[in-house]
């Protein structure tokens, strides 16, 4: 049904009526991006079309030389003959869900989306559409995140008590959305909120489009001898066990991520604590979104696809499995190159900086 | 129960000892003499003997998170752990009130095992309901009896001392045998006062350290102030002869009973009051032992028929006398004990119960000669022990060494792998090896160990990339990674697509430098065979 509507190709999903590529892997003239992290937005494109609560984070990685459009969420805009718009995704501060329509036929392409709260990113929408294009990163019954609310919870009780202990708090998170999230649930009455640099980096551009933030102090602007027992340093995964994290004395590491959920990755990350804290659909919100958006047909790329698609024919709504789009389960190189999200899983252990 | 899960997420989350032990300091102090004793039993690693069958328990935790069963066993392979993946599918339950540690286990869980199916289901999917998901994955374990946590036994042994203020020793000597946790026996088990050890009581055994290999035994010290022994493959026991009763322990502290009647019918002939600890080995004639592979024809086996004990005949070859005369002499010098061994097995020579010799020798290159005929005694090297050591509990150092003879080693290529448990899950750590036959590979031997965490990752990502097809769980892999496997011993076996059976392979290094055509071939494996009788 949708031959002469979307194909791939080797740079990524293209739209052939509106001769454009979604979130290509590779540079294209033009691209339409769901979000800001660098496995979806790369770099060198020669113009970006995103939704508008987007810009800053995507003004952050690209080039300037390279020429943005944004739209807010549910304008149309047309291409060709196609319809563009953008629809909140959930995932991360200005992600969206794609829909493009031609000659009647809708497609969606959720790119990253969770359908839980958070204060940082405006909440996925369902949109009713023909081909759902989803992610299935986490696609399997064992992964049920828990409520927001107590995974906060067990966070701040782990910083009081560590506080109380004296120790100083690492935790890790993806240098945008994740650690912006957690910034965000954070209890600043419990102790002060240091940040790597390029948390903060994310953090200004957070705080440029508008979202608030606990105060937090760039580490890198500590000079000299400094007590650092009973705070909070927000760091991205990849200094673990560097001699970047010495110098914060007696301190105990945490990793907030939807892979904490399985005690092997845990264990394996050797962090003092595992947080089960994502920016994915889980497996029931992942069917229950295609539920609400009841597609004839679901494509899924990334994580658990074949098990996802064969649960969904089963069920009676046909699916397929859409070759990686830049990364799938068996591909970890990208999770080296790629770590500011959560989409790969975590498996050989910490990664290298 | 919200304590013990507490304890055993405390315990999952630190890989260091001190935080480990405080933990469990902390958690024998606050409970009760009922619950301090099961926790005891299932830290040490004992079990509650099958209360259903986890196939069931997978059908039901697929029913009731609305999955097909494929879709759980998908999820399995993803976890690498039953009771994780029963805990993580079934929909989280609602915590409604809690009991204790003992009341779960005797009240909910040791009577499922005598439930019909109906009832069982019944009950099982009342607990899961009834249990948020922490608490949950202790249960099931309880229930598969996988409870494995990162603490040995002797861990949980010091924090028991710690908290009961009575020295390691004790506890642990206190922790053999069997045993049931009640509260009685754990306020035993506490107690300062010392009290009489039951008859069928065994020591903790003494073990020994490995040799390295590149420093040789020179690094000991000074060959005089050893011993040296035959370090047979065979089965570490103690035989207790106390109140005219026989008991032979495995090391594994499994009461062997019946298995050996020969050895307890020799054993009979000793003085109440006597312990000896030894090595039971399939033999034959004066002093010819036979492989570990005779041996195992007779393990496992509870009833021993006529026919098996005269084709494998077995000796106890004792080499260490840890009570004589009723009085526990550990604490005496190993010359003192040898003495005393040999005052009390001179009197009778038996055809199953033996001293172990004491090999001829004052250096060690007259030891390393011996050493070289190791193989051909079926002898997996030496033992030295030091003459003027007490027997300690455990693995102390400097008291007695292994010398081993080098393993076998061979080149071969990883043709399949699977995903691992525990710490590896999810990674394919689990490798199949294969050896040339003109221009196929044949698979002979299955390693899991060797490489070290970066290694295991890139082997992982070669795997995810070079994956020629999945059969459930298992991928083929196009032959590219060539590893050298290391083994202790060889036999002949039907069984085995390559007629031939590796014992202990592990890995040694992954060969870089070697393509899979550089691998060895099967009739090479087949040239170490030892030679036919």
């Amino acid at each position: 049904m949708m031959n002469d509507f979307l194909t791939l190709t080797p740079q990524g999903l293209y739209c052939i009526p509106g001769d454009f590529h979604i979130d290509p892997q590779l540079p294209v003239a033009r691209a339409v991006v769901t979000h800001a992290h660098s496995d979806h937005a790369r770099w060198g494109c020669q113009r970006y079309l995103a939704a508008r609560p987007c810009e800053q984070l995507l003004r952050l990685r690209m080039s300037n030389e390279a020429e943005f459009r944004f739209l807010a969420y549910d304008e149309t805009l047309t291409v060709g003959a196609v319809q563009i718009s953008f629809h909140p995704a959930g995932h991360i501060l200005g992600s969206a869900q794609v829909r493009l329509e031609y000659r009647g036929q809708v497609v969606l392409i959720t790119g990253d989306y969770k359908l839980g709260t958070d204060p940082t990113c405006d909440a996925w929408q369902p949109v009713r559409c023909h081909l759902m294009i989803s992610e299935s990163t986490f696609g399997l019954p064992i992964y049920r995140w828990p409520a927001q609310e107590d995974v906060f919870g067990s966070i701040n009780q782990w910083w009081r008590e560590s506080r109380d202990a004296g120790k100083c708090c690492l935790l890790y998170g993806y240098a945008i959305g994740k650690s912006q999230r957690l910034l965000a649930g954070l209890d600043s009455a419990i102790g002060k909120i240091y940040c790597h640099g390029a948390v903060e980096k994310g953090n200004e551009a957070y705080r440029r489009a508008g979202i608030v933030l606990p105060t937090t102090t760039y580490v890198g602007s500590v000079v000299g001898k400094h007590d650092w027992s009973g705070s909070m340093v927000v760091a991205v995964p990849s200094v673990h066990g560097t001699p970047w994290c010495k110098k914060f004395g007696h301190s105990t590491t945490a990793m907030a991520s939807g892979w904490m959920a399985v005690r092997g990755a845990r264990r394996r990350r050797s962090v003092d604590r595992g947080f089960v804290l994502s920016d994915h659909v889980d497996w029931p919100s992942l069917l229950s979104a295609i539920d609400a958006c009841d597609p004839e047909t679901v494509w899924l790329t990334h994580g658990y696809t074949a098990s996802v698609a064969r649960y969904l024919i089963e069920r009676g709504r046909d699916a397929k499995i859409l070759d990686s789009l830049g990364r799938n389960e068996g591909d970890e190189d990208a999770m080296d190159g790629v770590m500011d999200n959560e989409s790969e899983p975590p498996i050989g252990g910490a990664e290298l900086s | 129960m919200i304590r013990f899960a507490a304890l055993f997420d405390a315990i999952d989350r630190t890989t260091k000892t001190n935080e480990k032990l405080t933990s469990l300091v902390s958690y024998f102090r606050e409970a009760s003499p009922a619950d301090a004793a099961w926790a005891t039993f299932f830290l040490c690693g004992y079990k509650l003997r099958q209360l259903v069958p986890s196939k069931q328990l997978r059908i039901w935790a697929a029913e009731e998170a609305g999955i097909p069963p494929w879709l759980f066993d998908e999820s399995y392979h993803a976890v690498g752990d039953l009771a994780e993946t029963l805990s993580l599918i079934v929909p989280e339950g609602n915590l409604v009130g809690d009991f204790t540690l003992s009341q779960w286990v005797e009240e909910r869980l040791i009577p499922l095992r005598a439930m019909n199916e109906v009832q069982q289901r019944e009950e099982v999917v009342s607990i899961w309901k009834q249990s948020p998901a922490s608490m949950r994955l202790v249960i099931m374990k309880l229930i598969t009896g996988a409870f494995r946590v990162g603490v040995s036994k002797s861990i949980v042994t010091r924090a028991i001392a710690e908290h009961a203020g009575v020295s390691s020793d004790v506890i642990s000597h206190r922790l053999m045998g069997s045993w049931k946790p009640s509260p009685t026996f754990f306020e035993n088990l506490i107690s300062k006062d010392v009290y009489d050890t039951t008859v069928s009581q065994p020591f903790p055994f003494c073990l020994a350290h490995p040799v390295d290999h590149e420093q040789g035994p020179e690094s000991l010290g000074d060959a005089k102030d050893f011993a040296a022994e035959w370090k047979w493959d065979g089965i570490r026991g103690q035989v207790i002869r106390r109140d005219g009763q026989v008991f032979i322990w495995s090391r594994g502290e499994d009461l062997m009973e019946n298995r050996w009647p020969e050895i307890e019918l020799a054993a009979m002939m000793l003085p109440n009051g006597t312990v000896l600890d030894g090595e039971i080995l399939a033999s034959q004639g004066e002093n010819q032992v036979l492989p570990f592979a005779m041996l195992q024809k007779r393990i496992g086996r509870k009833v021993v028929s006529k026919k098996l004990l005269k084709e494998v005949p077995v000796v106890f070859q004792a080499f260490d006398l840890l009570e004589d005369a009723g009085e526990d002499i550990r604490c005496r010098p190993f010359s003192e004990r040898r003495e005393r061994l040999d005052r009390l097995l001179s009197s009778f020579e038996h055809p199953h119960l033996r001293r172990t010799e004491l090999l001829d020798g004052a250096t060690w290159e007259e030891w390393a000669k011996t050493r070289d005929q190791s193989r051909e005694k079926n002898a997996e090297g030496l033992m030295l022990k030091r003459w003027d050591a007490s027997y300690e509990v455990g693995r102390v150092r400097g008291v007695w060494w292994k010398w081993k003879v080098s393993p076998f080693t061979i080149d071969a290529v990883l043709i399949y792998a699977q995903k691992g448990h525990g710490k590896r899950s999810g990674l394919y750590s689990d490798y199949t090896f294969a050896l040339w036959e003109g221009e196929t590979l044949v698979p002979f031997a299955k390693a899991y160990s060797g490489l070290d965490d970066s290694e295991l990752k890139a082997v992982d990502r070669f795997i995810r990339q070079n994956t020629k097809e999945a059969f459930g769980p298992v991928r083929s892999v196009t032959p590219t990674l060539v590893m050298e496997i290391a083994f202790e011993g060889l036999q002949l076996s039907p069984r085995h697509k390559s007629g031939i059976a590796t014992r202990f392979p592990r890995i040694v290094r992954w060969r870089h430098d070697k393509k899979p055509e550089d691998a060895n071939t099967l009739a090479e494996l087949f040239r170490l065979l030892p030679p036919p009788e």
